[in-house]
């Protein structure tokens, strides 16, 4: 795969070419034609850059460091370093202001975010996912080598433990307990699975894991998998990521021919191999015993919990179900230790969160933040502002199951814990920016339609709540609605928060009980008016009900 | 040999390539639907029945497995498949207003497909393509940043 992924300029204003601008730009050019990177990295003199402390500087886009004074000798280590490994050439940078520790990488292409600090993405649009040899030479399958030649099973959960990962599916379920929940339970033959289904609405942070940096994913699932006492490992992927489909078959392949996976893994008496299971287009099976019921080629409706997956799950074995998110966090902790790991993020939310940032916002796009950044944080730093200057209303997070954030709670850190204190939760990673001309009806409307339609039907309260919710939904949104139609959807909503068996029937509530919490007057409006305020519902009905 | 013969043929081998490929154990059925699904254009009253013969698997088991994902179809379908994305974060850039231009211009309701057998028109949940909404998807190609006055050109590509 050939593209140009680096642009290295270096400054050759009349002082620069005094000191040597020239040498270090033939310098470099020949250390790129040695390392075969020419197709991939253009080398440009550029003039005066604006700045003369440590001239000639070189600098390396899209990360943007800046090094100088660069020497025509210091050149092969810059070139080593940061082209070819990816990370800062120590000692070389002019200031350690722009970026510190290593190249925090940028797939949006918008310019540099200081505070972005990348874990799960730090490969991504960085090496060539089809290439295993340079996701090994980006330190990749260190971590399994160092799982299975330095350390028990034990040890690795209970790194994994000390780290304080917690699932990045949405639940925060502490991932190391998991773990050793499933190592702990009795079974002749164990599983792991990977739950690649994304599908709640505006995710796509494990797409770009998968399409980008898929070995962190296979390597991950190893690690597990030699942790938990199992020796086959699944990947659940969505029926409609066919890049990320065909990536994964290829990296499974190259691990396969290189010993990652199979028999005997480096050189231990550990064997693990890996089969995809694509989807065929349904939301629930995103829902681990629904994922399990597919992967078993039946219906994906959800299974009665308990038992759980951790002792009862595929073919009724215990089986470890992570999300992709949380798997790429894996290899990093056991690589740099349970320590580092806990340097970023909160206290009970340590390390980083991909987001994805949509809506009424200057820049959409992924970010990879620490755990505790604020909305509104988010929104001026990386949405670049609100659209157009417009006002911001409310934030939907984490796909269709997350919450309605009112922009009261806009400088709520955004953690697990901060979110539950909060009444509202992180979900997958969305945040569905909306401004005031978003209407908090039409937009419950929205989501109602979304579990209407991705309800599997197996039980009742979500199969005809969601329905009914719609339904009522749209007679205020037509405005022919009346003052105790919202107590009754009040009551649909608890009926399918308390009653439902899965989690898509619970969080069809949420929608329903956020707008009457914090938009409650909005909402009437449009019955005891007849007006939608935003304008936006068509309130089609009303003039037959004034006639 | 007659038409019927000839389809029942291919229903035949296409049902075996696909059974040879992923397996006769049940985890391999839906592998197999998707499989069937894609080399057919849908799964065929025919199909399923090769297939439950096949595999051993009770034809109802196999219709209830075919008819609850939403990539497999147990319908005939025009040449071109249109999916529109409905989720929220679509909608509130514009999805609405493109969505209604979508269906008068095809004059198609969701669910529906063209008397001339052109076009099938269904909605889809959230594709995670979101940075680029409203999406429109036409077989396998994504259009995003949609508005409703670029449609026809879109359309147009498809014969």
């Amino acid at each position: 795969m050939q593209m140009t992924r680096a642009l290295v300029l270096v400054s050759s204003d009349r002082e620069s070419m005094e000191r040597g601008a020239r040498q270090v730009f033939e310098r470099l050019q020949q250390e790129i034609r040695a390392t075969g990177l020419q197709d991939e990295v253009v080398v440009t003199m550029v003039g005066d850059v604006g700045r003369h402390d440590a001239l000639p500087m070189v600098i390396v886009y899209p990360e943007a460091v800046v090094y100088g004074p660069v020497r025509p000798d210091d050149v092969p280590f810059l070139v080593e370093e940061h082209l070819l490994k990816g990370r800062i050439a120590a000692g070389l940078q002019a200031s350690v202001r722009e970026l510190s520790g290593r190249i925090a990488w940028l797939s949006a292409r918008q310019g540099t975010l200081p505070a972005e600090y990348r874990i799960v993405l730090s490969r991504v649009g960085l090496i060539d996912p089809e290439d295993i040899e340079d996701y090994i030479l980006h330190d990749g399958y260190e971590a399994l080598g160092k799982a299975l030649t330095t350390m028990t099973p034990a040890q690795v959960i209970d790194e994994i433990s000390r780290s304080g990962l917690r699932g990045r599916g949405g639940a925060g379920f502490p991932t190391g307990t998991k773990w050793r929940f499933v190592a702990s339970a009795k079974g002749d033959r164990k599983y792991v699975i990977c739950n690649a289904d994304e599908s709640e609405p505006g995710t796509f942070k494990d797409r770009l894991v998968l399409e980008g940096d898929p070995h962190s994913i296979v390597e991950a699932m190893a690690i597990a998998g030699y942790a938990v006492g199992a020796n086959e490992g699944y990947i659940y992927v969505r029926g409609e990521y066919g890049l990320a489909l065909e990536r994964l078959s290829r990296a499974i392949h190259q691990a396969r021919q290189m010993g990652f996976l199979g028999r005997g893994i480096f050189g231990s008496d550990f064997d693990f191999n890996i089969h995809i299971h694509a989807g065929a287009g349904a939301y629930i099976c995103g829902e681990e015993t629904a994922l399990i019921e597919s992967i078993e080629g039946k219906r994906g409706e959800p299974r009665s919990r308990p038992p759980y997956p951790t002792t009862h799950g595929l073919w009724g074995k215990p089986t470890l179900v992570n999300n992709v998110e949380t798997l790429a966090n894996v290899p990093h902790i056991i690589r740099n230790g349970a320590a580092w790991y806990r340097q970023f993020g909160t206290k009970n939310s340590p390390g980083t969160k991909v987001y994805t940032i949509l809506g009424a916002v200057n820049v959409t796009g992924l970010i990879e933040v620490p755990m505790g950044i604020t909305l509104r944080e988010v929104i001026a730093i990386y949405g670049k502002g609100m659209k157009n200057g417009a006002a911001f209303k409310l934030a939907q997070t984490g796909g269709s199951s997350g919450s309605i954030i009112p922009a009261s709670l806009q400088d709520t850190p955004m953690d697990f814990d901060s979110f539950t204190r909060a009444g509202v939760s992180l979900g997958s990673g969305a945040l569905l920016i909306c401004d005031e001309d978003t209407c908090v009806v039409d937009l419950a409307k929205v989501l109602l339609n979304f579990f209407k339609v991705e309800s599997c039907g197996k039980c009742t309260p979500c199969r005809i709540g969601t329905q009914r919710a719609h339904q009522i939904l749209s007679t205020i949104a037509e405005g022919t609605a009346e003052m105790d139609d919202l107590k009754n959807l009040l009551a649909l909503a608890d009926g399918m928060a308390n009653y439902s068996n899965c989690g898509l029937g619970q969080t069809a509530a949420v929608p329903i009980r956020d707008i009457m919490k914090h938009f409650r007057a909005e909402v009437e409006a449009h019955i005891s008016l007849r007006v939608c305020p935003t304008g936006v519902c068509p309130m089609s009905g009303r003039r037959a009900m004034v006639a | 040999m007659s038409d019927i013969a000839q389809v029942e043929d291919k229903v035949h081998s296409v049902v075996r390539q696909a059974i040879e490929r992923h397996g006769r154990e049940r985890e391999g059925l839906i592998p197999v639907l998707s499989e069937v699904n894609r080399a057919l254009g849908y799964l065929s009253p025919e199909a399923l029945s090769e297939i439950s013969r096949q595999m051993r698997v009770p034809q109802s088991q196999v219709f209830s497995v075919a008819s609850f994902y939403r990539m497999l179809s147990t319908k005939p379908r025009g040449r071109h498949v249109i999916q529109f994305c409905e989720s929220a974060p679509c909608h509130v850039v514009g999805g609405r207003e493109v969505w209604q231009a979508l269906q008068e211009e095809l004059g198609l309701q969701p669910g529906e497909t063209s008397a001339d057998g052109r076009w099938t028109l269904v909605t889809t949940s959230c594709l995670g393509v979101c940075a680029v909404g409203p999406v429109v998807i036409v077989d396998n190609d994504i259009y995003g940043n949609v508005d409703r006055a670029q449609l026809p050109q879109i359309l147009a590509r498809y014969a």
